[in-house]
């Protein structure tokens, strides 16, 4: 928490500020794409020849992502704000020390008081004394299907969030704008329950073994089968955890000697993957191929450090959608890049998979490009399908050497029969293999949503980022004290939403996030709308001032790479 | 009178220049302007440096050939060709078209196909669809949740359990989120590969102790004693974990519990305990090795254990006091990142639990059974029988290696092939040879279940019998 620290000296420019914040990462500032320049954002306007990132005619439409600059009174505002939060925590930590304060938090046995303490004081500081303030705008309960109106069990603390106790009331009706309910697929009626009763009624709920011992069920080839045919590749293979898809995987494909690029925005799955494998991993700046290129460029010419010997291959990561920022991955860049340089992709559709793209059938179709261009696509059945688990698909070879070497396959137990029956029907139906036009109907609706609830928030003056077809939509709150504010505001009126800040933001950029589905009706998208603007009015968030930076206006900072090797 | 000594020593030194020799002038005069070119010319570099030029860089670029992103595999890899199971993995199973009676499925109490549980999932389902669409955190806590942590935090007699929504995930997760770098753990060589990524994920030093050897743990901790004493400074900020499992994974051999914790208030190391293969089997009540051995669940720091074998639903929970497990809501990967688990699997986990609760007999009923086929299966010639004697899990080795893994596997999959072909299904214990930090020796696992009669029993170890003597001699 020395958040004083991060505010600079002497000229004070945003900039710096927003850079100073990414530092926390470990990165360098973020590069803001803008509606305004939406023809220089396919265009690069320097002199400088970049061979892919000027190519505008890679883009089949215009690709339009907003970043808007933090303004500075706001930025210095929320840093003042989270130097009075430490200072009271301090003081705090002060007055539990010598018992002034009654001590709520739970406390080691006494038999073990003279082991080395389980954490570090640091390490707690935080949650101690910012987020046990604002802890009850976090797994709040529900007990209905998460769709896009949600039951949620009240409850209540007498001891400042420390515990909360249920009164029984339940809330009803509050509107969802949390869920990842892209397509609307939570449901308990329909088609896909019905099928998926059927599949728990015969198989029952369990596997009770792996894939490679005795646990490969038809239904699982089924699912297979269906997953490559839905994504134009190949061959797949699905797991049980999404999380897990990635984690388990990726150190099956890289090792000792090869070279990892991940975009510094991507997963905590993606991350931890990365560093099981042992390979080298350098960090891109989000979304930006100049950064990706060079990194490329030099990987290539300058092969591994020290022993200097040539990376045996390179991967780069990539998501779809972010699921923080709303920005979709520049895929038509990254693909003419990964040729060029002839490193290996990798792209994880988590949020995209279902909810982008004419067919549904995520970036790769939003672009309009070919699925064989990427090597490795995996997402995720929790989010569009209304399941849980994970997949990747690709080649035959890939696949193969998956089902033999993954540590899913080996060592974790396969998916339960009745929710690989619920994103068979539910990707049947997207595919309309149903016989229905419903997938098709729920994909547009998404479509119309996103751009309708995009539109009309930045019309009422908040910052919005990410791109205009992504149905993750984060609402600039920056302030700390606001994170509490907007979400309990947002629960008063009956809207459920969902709000971030640090450690899973940069210290100032915290956020509200609302995740868009096929499920919300025009009527339920224009209530939050109206609460949303009274709320913004309320709490004085409507920040934008449309002066917004066009993204190559600003310079290319060629700060060395961050580099691990574990 | 100092400017007049000035002028002398002027004038004195203009007559020393006239004096002196003319091959002196010339060589100071070299000298000078050699002072004067090294003054000026550019510091002297100690190699050349020439950068590359774009266009060799270039050319590199052309050159560098990636390996392909994957090695080829060969078609008739022993790991390639899965087993498909038609219908249900229950009792009876089908696999690649032939009945047969499931000896390999780690279903112990037979829950998977018990029809109050399905019944309890189905009223799930109905009520809540499948998926959660979303971390706990963001609106992906359900009610049922929340029951189930009470429900097992009950049944195990603990503060506070959590539940993961993927059994691997669950151990995986909660080591990285109390031991970090610089931390020391010591474990045994026979842990389970979810606890070797955890390690690996949580970048800790990392002790190995020999499988079940308390003298080698001691040893190893009296080392680190003596390391402590060195640098006190150091060790007051160095944690000590010891990890362990119930009945392990790989040997079916039980932990040696009440010296484990001695070691531990000795050594002031805490201990996490594995139990996926215990829990729903050992002790009166199925709470696991704790209960086995009397100890009290307040010694342990940390159980975890999955709900993928006794209580024949998916995912994973770990449980202890409210100090240590609460942590984890904020700090473990598994938990904090991945969408919660499907209610419909919580709710069956429930009542798997409460079949449990209702009928404690089953765990002296399944220890019985295990009993029974490890008798049967002792002095096959070329096979051995490895692991307790109640462990429900337990490994057929080769008594004789043939010298080659390769060969081994080949012999044990034909035992396997033979037994599946006269209607008992099993199946050898899969690893990642090249992952596994010691790898185990290729074996049969065989799986005894409640729901196999006495008769099954005595026919399968027959047939294992009959089969290992026609292709082992």
């Amino acid at each position: 928490m020395e958040t004083p620290k991060y505010v600079c000296t002497g000229a004070f420019s945003v900039s710096s500020v927003a850079s100073c914040a990414r530092g926390q990462r470990g990165s360098a500032p973020e590069l803001p794409f803008s509606p305004a320049a939406h023809i220089s954002s396919v265009a690069f306007p320097s002199l400088q020849v970049h061979h892919v990132t000027q190519n505008g005619g890679l883009y089949k439409k215009p690709f339009n992502e907003a970043f808007e600059e933090t303004p500075m009174l706001v930025a210095v505002l929320t840093y003042v704000g989270y130097g009075v939060l430490t200072l009271f925590g301090y003081l705090r930590d002060f007055l539990r020390h010598w018992r002034i304060e009654k001590c709520h938090h739970a406390t080691e046995r006494k038999e073990q008081q003279d082991f080395v303490s389980l954490y570090q004081d640091f390490e707690n500081f935080y949650t101690r004394n910012l987020y046990m303030r604002i802890r009850d705008n976090w797994n709040r309960p529900i007990c209905s299907v998460p769709g896009a109106r949600v039951d949620i069990m009240e409850r209540q603390s007498h001891d400042y969030n420390w515990s909360f106790k249920y009164t029984g009331n339940i809330i009803k009706g509050v509107i969802n704008m949390g869920s990842y309910n892209y397509l609307g697929f939570a449901r308990n009626t329909g088609s896909c329950q019905e099928a998926a009763a059927k599949v728990l009624e015969e198989y029952g709920v369990g596997v009770c073994s792996t894939r490679q011992e005795i646990g490969n069920l038809d239904k699982h080839e089924e699912l297979e089968k269906l997953v490559a045919s839905f994504l134009g590749v190949e061959a797949a293979m699905a797991y049980g955890m999404g999380f897990a898809t990635n984690s388990m995987n990726i150190p099956a494909l890289v090792g000792k000697g090869c070279l990892i690029l991940s975009d510094e925005l991507n997963h905590a799955s993606l991350v931890l993957g990365a560093r099981l494998s042992g390979a080298t991993i350098r960090i891109f700046k989000h979304n930006n191929m100049q950064s990706l290129e060079k990194l490329l460029k030099d990987a290539i010419v300058y092969g591994q450090p020290r022993t200097r010997r040539p990376w045996k291959k390179i991967l780069i990561l990539v998501e779809g959608i972010y699921s923080m920022e709303g920005s979709i991955v520049r895929l038509p860049e990254v693909i003419a890049l990964k040729k060029k340089y002839k490193a290996y992709l990798y792209l994880d559709e988590a949020h995209s998979i279902g909810a982008l793209g004419p067919t549904g059938r995520g970036v790769v179709d939003y672009f309009g490009l070919d699925p064989e261009d990427v090597d490795v696509m995996m997402g995720t059945f929790t989010k569009s399908f209304g399941a849980s688990g994970g997949y990747i698909g690709g080649k035959k070879e890939l696949i193969d050497y998956l089902r033999t070497h993954s540590h899913s396959a080996v060592y974790a137990t396969s998916l339960s029969p009745p929710v690989v029956e619920q994103i068979v029907t539910s990707m049947k139906c997207i595919m309309g293999q149903d016989g229905t036009t419903l997938g098709k109907e729920c994909i547009q609706q998404l479509a119309e949503n996103t751009r309708y609830f995009r539109r009309r928030l930045k019309e009422m003056g908040f910052i919005i980022y990410g791109n205009e077809d992504s149905p993750v939509v984060p609402l600039m709150l920056y302030m700390p004290a606001k994170i509490g504010a907007f979400g309990r505001e947002m629960l008063k009126r009956n809207i459920g939403v969902v709000v971030v800040g640090f450690p899973a933001t940069p210290i100032i950029e915290s956020r509200a996030r609302f995740c868009l589905s096929a499920a919300h009706t025009k009527e339920i998208l224009d209530t939050a709308l109206k609460e949303i603007d009274e709320v913004g009015d309320l709490l004085q968030l409507k920040y934008s001032r449309h002066r917004l930076v066009p993204l190559l206006d600003r310079p290319f900072d060629e700060t060395t790479y961050e580099e691990t090797e574990d | 009178m100092a400017t007049a000594a000035e002028q002398w020593v002027l004038v004195e030194m203009v007559q020393a220049l006239y004096e002196a020799p003319a091959y002196h002038l010339i060589l100071e005069g070299i000298l000078i302007l050699w002072i004067i070119r090294l003054l000026f010319s550019k510091t002297y570099k100690l190699q050349e440096r020439s950068d590359l030029t774009v266009k060799e860089k270039e050319e590199l670029i052309e050159e560098w050939q990636p390996e392909p992103l994957v090695p080829p595999v060969s078609g008739d890899h022993p790991a390639l060709n899965y087993n498909v199971v038609s219908g249900p993995p229950s009792h009876n199973i089908v696999v690649n078209g032939k009945k047969c009676v499931n000896f390999a499925s780690f279903n112990f109490l037979g829950l998977l196909d018990d029809p109050r549980v399905k019944a309890a999932a189905l009223v799930s389902l109905r009520k809540y669809g499948v998926g959660t669409c979303g971390p706990r955190g963001f609106y992906g806590t359900f009610d049922v949740h929340l029951d189930l942590e009470d429900r097992l935090a009950k049944f195990m007699q603990t503060e506070e359990a959590i539940i993961y929504s993927y059994g691997f995930a669950t151990i995986a997760s909660a080591i990285p989120a109390y031991s970090k770098r610089g931390d020391i753990v010591f474990v045994d060589r026979a842990a389970c590969f979810a606890i070797q990524k955890g390690l690996q994920a949580s970048r800790s030093d990392i002790q190995l102790f020999k499988h079940n050897d308390m003298a080698d743990l001691e040893r190893l901790l009296k080392e680190q004693e003596i390391e402590d004493q060195k640098n006190p400074r150091k060790a007051r900020v160095t944690r000590r974990f010891i990890v362990v499992e119930g009945l392990y994974m790989n040997t079916g051999t039980i932990c040696p519990l009440p010296e484990l914790v001695k070691l531990k208030y000795k050594y002031k190391a805490r201990i996490f305990l594995e139990e996926s293969l215990s829990f729903g089997v050992l002790g009166e009540h199925g709470r696991g090795v704790t209960e086995h051995f009397g100890i009290s669940i307040d010694d342990i720091d940390l159980i975890s254990a999955n709900m993928e074998n006794s209580l024949a639903s998916i995912g994973g929970f770990c449980c202890g006091r409210s100090f240590v497990i609460d942590h984890q809501r904020l700090s473990g990967q598994g938990y904090c990142f991945s969408a919660s688990l499907p209610p419909l699997l919580a709710a069956a986990a429930i009542e798997a639990l409460n079949i449990m609760e209702e009928n404690p007999g089953i765990f002296s009923v399944l220890r019985e059974k295990c009993k029974r086929i490890h008798k049967a299966l002792q002095g096959i010639s070329g096979l051995k029988v490895v692991g307790e004697s109640f462990s429900p899990a337990f490994h057929l080795q080769l008594q004789e290696s043939t010298g080659s893994r390769e060969e081994d596997v080949k012999l044990l999959q034909e035992i396997v092939n033979h037994c599946m072909d006269r209607s008992i299904a099993l199946t050898q214990a899969r690893y990642l040879e090249k992952e596994e930090k010691c790898l185990p020796p290729p074996s049969i696992r065989v799986v005894v279940t409640v729901e196999q009669t006495d008769e099954e029993l005595e026919r399968a170890a027959r047939t294992i019998k009959e089969v290992a003597q026609a292709v082992l001699l």
